[in-house]
C-alpha cells in the first residue's frame, strides 16, 4: 500500500464499564503519534440534581453507577452530613465503612474474575469469539465459580446491611436507615474463610503471571506520575475519611494532610472536543507534569501501611518489586493492587463486625436541617478518590453540584497507557494489525478498571471497525474485527 | 424450546446497574449457560450481531445518536426484545434531563465551543439527543422489565420462563419500579 496509514478506531473498548472508543493516529512517517480514549456520553447529574432535596441525594446518585452505587451514595449522605453539620453516629459510621468495604470486593472481584481474566488467564493468540468470561466459566470452571461466589459474597454483605444489592436507600444524612442484625452479621462473618480462601489462590495466579510477564511492562503502560490517595491520620490506607497525600513518581510527598474540602484548590480540569470525560490534573503542576493516578495501584503507592497483617505482608512484598525504591509505576500491577485491597477490605470487615458497637440499634442518625451552605462529601471508590461538593439553601434544596469522579481523575494515565501500547505493538508502518493486537490496548485500559458508567454513557454493541484513511481523509479500507 | 436459545444485551444510556442485576445471578449463571449462549454483551468480546436472536435485553434509554438506528436493527433481527429496567421502561434517572436545555449544560461543562461536542465526526463522538427517550418510542417490545434495578430472582423467572418457551407473566407481585 503507497498511502499511509492515519487512523486506526477501536469501538467500542469491550469489557470495561461502560463505553469508550479508542483512535490511534499516525504521523507522516507512518509511527504511532497519539492515541485517544474516547468517553462517550455525558449524563448530566450536576444539572438535574440542581433543586432537589439534600435528602433525595443519595438515592439519586446512586445511580451514577450501578457498579459502585455504594460509593455515590455513602459519599452523597457525607456530603450531606456536611450540610447539616452533624456529627455521625460512631455506629452508622462503621455500618458505612463496612459497605464501602464490601464493595470494594465485588467491585474488585468483577475487574479480576469477570473483566479481565480473559486477558490474564487465556493466551494472546485468543480469539475475541473465545475471550470473554463465558468463556472462562465453561473452560474453567473452577476459578470461575471462586470468583462469581467472591462477588457474590461482598454483594451479599451489601444486601444484608442496606436491604438490596444495587441501589439501596441506606445511607441518608446524618447517618443510616436500619441497624444490623446480629443473625446478618454471623453469616457474613461465615463467608469470610472462603473469600479468604479465594483471594489467596487469585494473589497466587497473579503472582505467577506477573512472573511470566516479567519484561512486558509497557504492555499495560509503565510510565512516571504522581499519585493520589487518601490516607489517615498515622499515613495509613483509607477509604472513608482521612486527608490527601499526593506522592510524585520518585516518591517525594508533595502535598500532605490536604483537607479533602479544599479539593479544587489543587485539582484543576481540562476538557478535549473528542471526549465527553475531562482530564483532571494537579493544578501547581500543569496538565502535563501534573498527570496524575488514582485508585488501588495509587492507595498502595501512597499510604505508609494498611494498618492490618495478611494484607500489611502483601504490600511489603508488592514494594519490593520496584526494589523497594520508590512508587511502583506499571498499571499492570493496578490488577495485583485490587487484589491486595481486597484483602485489606476482608480484614477490615471482621474487625468492623465483630465491634459490638456496630451492632447497636439506639444510634443511628442523626437529625438535623439544612445549617450550612455548602458540603462535601470524600470516600475512596474502588476506582480512587471520589468527591461530592453541594451547595443548599437553608431549605436543604441543592443550588450547585461538581462531581469529582474516579476514572476522571485516571483519564490522562490512561491516553498516556494507550499511546505507549500502541507504540509497542504497531512499531512500524507495515505491521499488520489484528483484532488481537488491538485487545491488547484495549487490556491497557482494562488494568485500570474505569467505569464510564460514572462519568457517561455509552453507544451499544457496534461491530469494531478499523478504518484507513489518506491524509485528506479518503477512506482506502475498512475492516471489521469480525466481518458478516 | 428446542435446541439453545441465543441471548444478547446491550446497554444505552444508563448505569450498567441492570447488567450488574443481571450477574446477580451468581451460580445460576452455569445453570443459564447450560441451555442457552450470550452470543454478545458489554461483557465479550464478540463483536457480530447475527443474524437472528432469541432474546435481547437492552439497559438504558435512547440518549445519543446512532442508538435508535441500532436499536431498530437488532428489532429486526430479533425474536423477543426485553426493555430491562426502569431506563429502558421509562426513561427514568437518564431521562431527568429532558427539561434542561442541552446546550447550555454543555456550555457549562466543556466551554464556550461545548454546543459543538458530539458534531465533529473526526472527534469520534456521538450527539447526545436532545430527548432522551424510553425505548418503546422507538422500537416494539415484547417484554418489559421494570426495576431499578430489576431484581436478579426476576431476572431468573424471565430468562427461565422463556427457555421453557413461555412469555413470562409481570404481574402485580412482579411489577414493581425503582
Amino acid at each position: 500500500m503507497a498511502e499511509r496509514r492515519r487512523e486506526i478506531l477501536i469501538d467500542p473498548v469491550s469489557r470495561v464499564e461502560g463505553h469508550a472508543r479508542i483512535s490511534i493516529l499516525f504521523d507522516e512517517r507512518g509511527a504511532v503519534s497519539d492515541a485517544r480514549l474516547h468517553v462517550t456520553e455525558y449524563r448530566g447529574f450536576e444539572h438535574f440534581c440542581r433543586g432537589r432535596l439534600v435528602w433525595e441525594m443519595p438515592r439519586l446518585t446512586s445511580r451514577i453507577c450501578g457498579v459502585c452505587p455504594v460509593s455515590h451514595s455513602v459519599t452523597s449522605a457525607r456530603a450531606g452530613d456536611d450540610i447539616l453539620a452533624v456529627a455521625v453516629p460512631r455506629t452508622a459510621e462503621q455500618l458505612r465503612r463496612v459497605l464501602i468495604l464490601a464493595q470494594w470486593v465485588q467491585s474488585h472481584a468483577l475487574s479480576f474474575f469477570h473483566l479481565s481474566s480473559p486477558d490474564l488467564l487465556l493466551g494472546r493468540e485468543t480469539r475475541a469469539a473465545e475471550r470473554d468470561f463465558f468463556a472462562v466459566m465453561r473452560d474453567n470452571a473452577e476459578f470461575a465459580r471462586r470468583g462469581i461466589r467472591l462477588r457474590k459474597w461482598g454483594q451479599d454483605v451489601i444486601a444484608r446491611i442496606a436491604g438490596r444489592r444495587i441501589h439501596s436507600d441506606y445511607a441518608i444524612p446524618g447517618g443510616v436507615a436500619r441497624p444490623l442484625p446480629e443473625r446478618d452479621r454471623d453469616i457474613i462473618l461465615d463467608g469470610l474463610p472462603e473469600a479468604h480462601n479465594t483471594m489467596r489462590q487469585a494473589l497466587d495466579i497473579m503472582k505467577a503471571l506477573l512472573e511470566t510477564r516479567d519484561g512486558e511492562s509497557e504492555m499495560a503502560g509503565n510510565f512516571p506520575s504522581l499519585f493520589m490517595g487518601l490516607v489517615g491520620a498515622d499515613g495509613g490506607l483509607e477509604y472513608y475519611d482521612g486527608h490527601l497525600r499526593i506522592m510524585d513518581a520518585a516518591g517525594n510527598i508533595l502535598a500532605d494532610g490536604v483537607d479533602p474540602r479544599g479539593y479544587r484548590d489543587i485539582i484543576a480540569e481540562d476538557t478535549e472536543p473528542w471526549s465527553y470525560l475531562t482530564f483532571p490534573y494537579y493544578a501547581p503542576l500543569g496538565r502535563d507534569a501534573g498527570m496524575y493516578r488514582v485508585g488501588p495501584l495509587a492507595r498502595l503507592n501512597v499510604c505508609a501501611h494498611t494498618g492490618s497483617p495478611k494484607s500489611d505482608h502483601e504490600l511489603a512484598e508488592f514494594r519490593q518489586r520496584g526494589g523497594g525504591r520508590g512508587p511502583e509505576h506499571h498499571s499492570l500491577l493496578y490488577h495485583l493492587a485490587r487484589l491486595i485491597e481486597v484483602l485489606f477490605a476482608l480484614e477490615r470487615i471482621e474487625e468492623l463486625l465483630i465491634d459490638p458497637e456496630t451492632l447497636r440499634t439506639d444510634t443511628l442518625r442523626s437529625r438535623a436541617f439544612s445549617n450550612r451552605t455548602q458540603g462535601i462529601g470524600v470516600t475512596e471508590a474502588p476506582r480512587g478518590t471520589l468527591f461530592h461538593n453541594y451547595s443548599a439553601g437553608s431549605d436543604g434544596v441543592i443550588t450547585h453540584v461538581d462531581l469529582l469522579i474516579a476514572t476522571a481523575q485516571n483519564n490522562l494515565a490512561m491516553n498516556r497507557s494507550i499511546r505507549q501500547i500502541a507504540a509497542h505493538c504497531i512499531p512500524r508502518a507495515d505491521t499488520d494489525v489484528d483484532e488481537r493486537i488491538l485487545n491488547r490496548i484495549e487490556a491497557g485500559i482494562r488494568s485500570y478498571d474505569p467505569c464510564f458508567s460514572c462519568s457517561t454513557h455509552a453507544l451499544g454493541r457496534m461491530p469494531m471497525q478499523i478504518e484507513f484513511r489518506t491524509e485528506e481523509g479518503r477512506v482506502l479500507g475498512r475492516f471489521s474485527r469480525t466481518p458478516r | 424450546m428446542e435446541g439453545r436459545m441465543s441471548i444478547g444485551s446491550i446497554w444505552l444510556g444508563g448505569c450498567s446497574g441492570c447488567h450488574m442485576s443481571f450477574l446477580d445471578l451468581d451460580e445460576r449463571l452455569f445453570q443459564l449457560l447450560e441451555r442457552a449462549d450470550i452470543v454478545f454483551s458489554p461483557l465479550s468480546d464478540r463483536r457480530e450481531l447475527p443474524d437472528a436472536l432469541d432474546v435481547l435485553l437492552v439497559e438504558g434509554a435512547v440518549a445519543l445518536s446512532g442508538q435508535a438506528e441500532l436499536l431498530r436493527d437488532l428489532r429486526s433481527r430479533t425474536r423477543t426484545v426485553v426493555a430491562f429496567g426502569d431506563c429502558a421502561v421509562v426513561g427514568n434517572v437518564t431521562a431527568m434531563r429532558n427539561h434542561l436545555d442541552l446546550t447550555s449544560m454543555l456550555r457549562h461543562t466543556y466551554g464556550a465551543e461545548g454546543a459543538r461536542m458530539g458534531h465533529d465526526p473526526a472527534h469520534h463522538l456521538p450527539a447526545m439527543l436532545d430527548e432522551v427517550l424510553p425505548l418503546h418510542r422507538v422500537i416494539d417490545i415484547d417484554i418489559f422489565l421494570p426495576g431499578c434495578p430489576p431484581p436478579a430472582d426476576l431476572i431468573w423467572y424471565t430468562v427461565h420462563e422463556l427457555l421453557e418457551g413461555r412469555h413470562p407473566v409481570i404481574d402485580e407481585k412482579r411489577l414493581r419500579y425503582g
